[in-house]
């Protein structure tokens, strides 16, 4: 792999242990990947703060800087984490202080939070704290390169903006934090970025749930390659898209898609596939959805449901508008809880619209920071769940080993204040 | 004897029982790394333990949490002796990057067609060559158990983690 000048510097620790470590892991995996170089970039998105066995005992035998080293950087040297060389940010983590009584997690791991969140933080890690970073602050810009972890974001900063980057890890957004370089692979050449697989929708999607049912069938459908949509569908916005590649990125490990006329890589079907001509289209239907619906429905057999969970991806303020108009007057069954989960500067104007109080006099929560799958909590007792994403119905069975449903807010609304799934496809 | 020739992931030799998934892993949600176990329970591989075997799958899939995933698998010592990769992407590599085992990847040909679950393979990831030493006789191949058992500790070569 070609090396700069800088890089060689960097890796040859003219720029302290920590930078050298950094450019080790760089150089490791650029080989892995067949990289011929690295690119230079100035936005990184990952994981640091998130509690986890492996960090507790790190940070309890040698503290924070070894636990970088080792899970941040795939290091086994000792050095002190320097500032971070380029913007960095925090993505989903556990639950914080304001969890407590409500969600059934470790008090140990929202003080270890709470530690690591000072610790970045003193070194220049912006706590954003959601999965969603592209709805608090950090847009990237199209044609940006940048190093960005958490699959649901990836998909959209290279599919709605336009930006570059591959699905990185822990350990490549750490050493990209350090260095502001990550191997130029995949998705940060134009060449790669073209579409694979047409997929033409035959049935109406034009609502949240249909968007996420049809991204779910086109991560299985193209896997890792890059769909192309066309057909029967809506302008989508935000949070539809949101859904959509999240649940492509789920079934398969879609990290890029194109919309002709929507998405801004793509004015036309022909330029989506460089002018080439299309492949034949498979076929989105009233079968196909039909059956992305049992799916996602067939870990569901109890209709008793104890939990709802909305807001994966973090929810967008108008979600949760949408969450609050739904339970207005209405109150939770005894025996169901419901958390709706967003970024807390969204929860925040959430709070200020007078959202999150007509959510909690229904007996809902607004929460912030994490999800039940990231942070393993669910209401205890909780076997049966019911939620309005893709995503969430197809990780939460295997995490949590409960049963899931999968449908409309206004499902999940009336699964909350009856205790019972009612669902169905329309 | 089959060889397979393709690149170097990850650097080094290994050699052990093969666990064959001819669908793609997803790390984060799809293996539990403290039993080396994976969990997804639409998958093939339900319930079977990965410890201490050659991993051979087409692809990584799902969360980036994949390669965090596998690099706690090696700190709890549940993480598989190799692997071998259909179709390589950034999960997979940084994965078997941060996992420290020999790993190869583009082979000349499909790697969970040719290799069944249960054969003896080799890893020479230096040279980016597979070795089937032992091929199953036709139709007796290794039935992985359910039971979610965590195999021996993975004695991967490589360089030693010190916590």
């Amino acid at each position: 792999m070609f090396l700069t000048d800088d890089e060689k510097r960097m890796r040859d620790g003219a720029e302290g242990a920590a930078v050298a470590a950094a450019m080790d892991l760089l150089i490791r995996y650029g080989k892995a990947l067949d990289a011929e170089n690295l690119c230079g970039i100035r936005n990184v998105a990952g994981t640091m703060t998130q509690p986890t066995p492996v960090k507790a005992r790190i940070v309890k035998e040698y503290g924070w800087d070894k636990a970088f080293a080792v899970i941040n950087l795939d290091s086994d040297g000792d050095f002190e984490v320097p500032d971070m060389r380029v913007p960095t940010c925090q993505l989903q983590h556990g639950f914080g202080q304001d969890a407590l009584g409500v969600v059934p997690y470790p008090k140990q791991n929202i003080e270890l939070q709470a530690s690591a969140e000072s610790f970045y933080g003193r070194h220049g890690v912006n706590i954003l704290a959601t999965c969603t970073p592209y709805q608090v602050g950090n847009l990237p810009v199209r044609g940006e390169h940048c190093a960005w972890m958490e699959s649901s974001a990836v998909i959209y900063a290279n599919s709605v903006l336009g930006a570059r980057t591959n699905c990185e890890g822990i350990a490549s957004t750490g050493a990209a934090s350090l260095t502001g370089k990550i191997p130029c692979w995949g998705n940060h050449r134009a060449e790669n970025r073209y579409g694979t697989h047409h997929i033409e929708v035959n049935v109406r999607v034009d609502n949240f749930q249909d968007w996420g049912m049809l991204g779910y069938f086109a991560g299985g459908v193209c896997g890792e390659d890059h769909p192309v949509i066309t057909g029967d569908i809506n302008v989508p916005d935000l949070t539809d898209l949101k859904h959509f590649g999240a649940a492509a990125a789920t079934s398969g490990g879609v990290e890029l898609y194109h919309i002709p006329g929507i998405t801004p890589e793509a004015p036309t079907l022909e330029a989506a596939f460089n002018g080439t001509r299309p492949p034949e289209p498979v076929s989105y239907g009233p079968a196909e959805r039909r059956a992305v619906y049992q799916t996602l429905n067939e870990i569901g057999a109890t209709a008793d449901v104890d939990f709802i969970l909305l807001g994966c991806p973090h929810a967008s303020v108008d979600q949760i508008r949408k969450a609050a108009a739904a339970l207005d007057g209405k109150r939770l069954s005894p025996g169901t809880e419901l958390w709706l989960m967003a970024p807390r500067a969204l929860k925040d104007v959430a709070d200020r619209s007078g959202y999150t109080r007509v959510i909690e006099r229904a007996g809902g929560r607004v929460l912030a920071d994490s999800c039940p799958a990231m942070s393993r909590a669910a209401p205890k007792g909780t076997r049966v769940f019911a939620t309005d994403s893709a995503k969430q119905a197809h990780y939460l069975p295997a995490i949590l080993g409960i049963e899931a449903w999968f449908g409309t807010l206004e499902e999940c609304v009336d699964a909350a204040v009856t205790g019972r799934w009612n669902g169905g496809l329309s | 004897m089959i060889i397979l020739h393709g690149r170097t992931v990850v650097p080094g030799v290994t050699e052990g029982e093969a666990l064959v998934s001819h669908e793609p892993i997803s790390g984060w949600g799809g293996i539990d790394p403290m039993r080396g176990v994976i969990i997804e329970p639409r998958h093939e591989l339900f319930g079977v333990c990965f410890a201490g075997k050659v991993l051979v799958f087409p692809s990584a899939k799902g969360s980036s949490g994949w390669s965090g995933f596998f690099q706690t698998t090696r700190l709890s010592g549940t993480a598989p002796i190799g692997m071998i990769i259909g179709r390589i992407s950034a999960k997979s590599a940084l994965g078997a990057v941060v996992t420290r085992v020999p790993a190869v990847t583009d082979l000349d040909a499909d790697p969970c067609e040719v290799i069944a679950t249960g054969d003896w393979v080799r890893i020479d990831a230096d040279q980016g060559l597979v070795e089937l030493t032992t091929p199953r006789p036709e139709g007796q191949g290794f039935q992985p158990s359910r039971a979610g058992v965590p195999g021996s500790p993975a004695t991967a070569p490589g360089r030693t983690p010190n916590v």
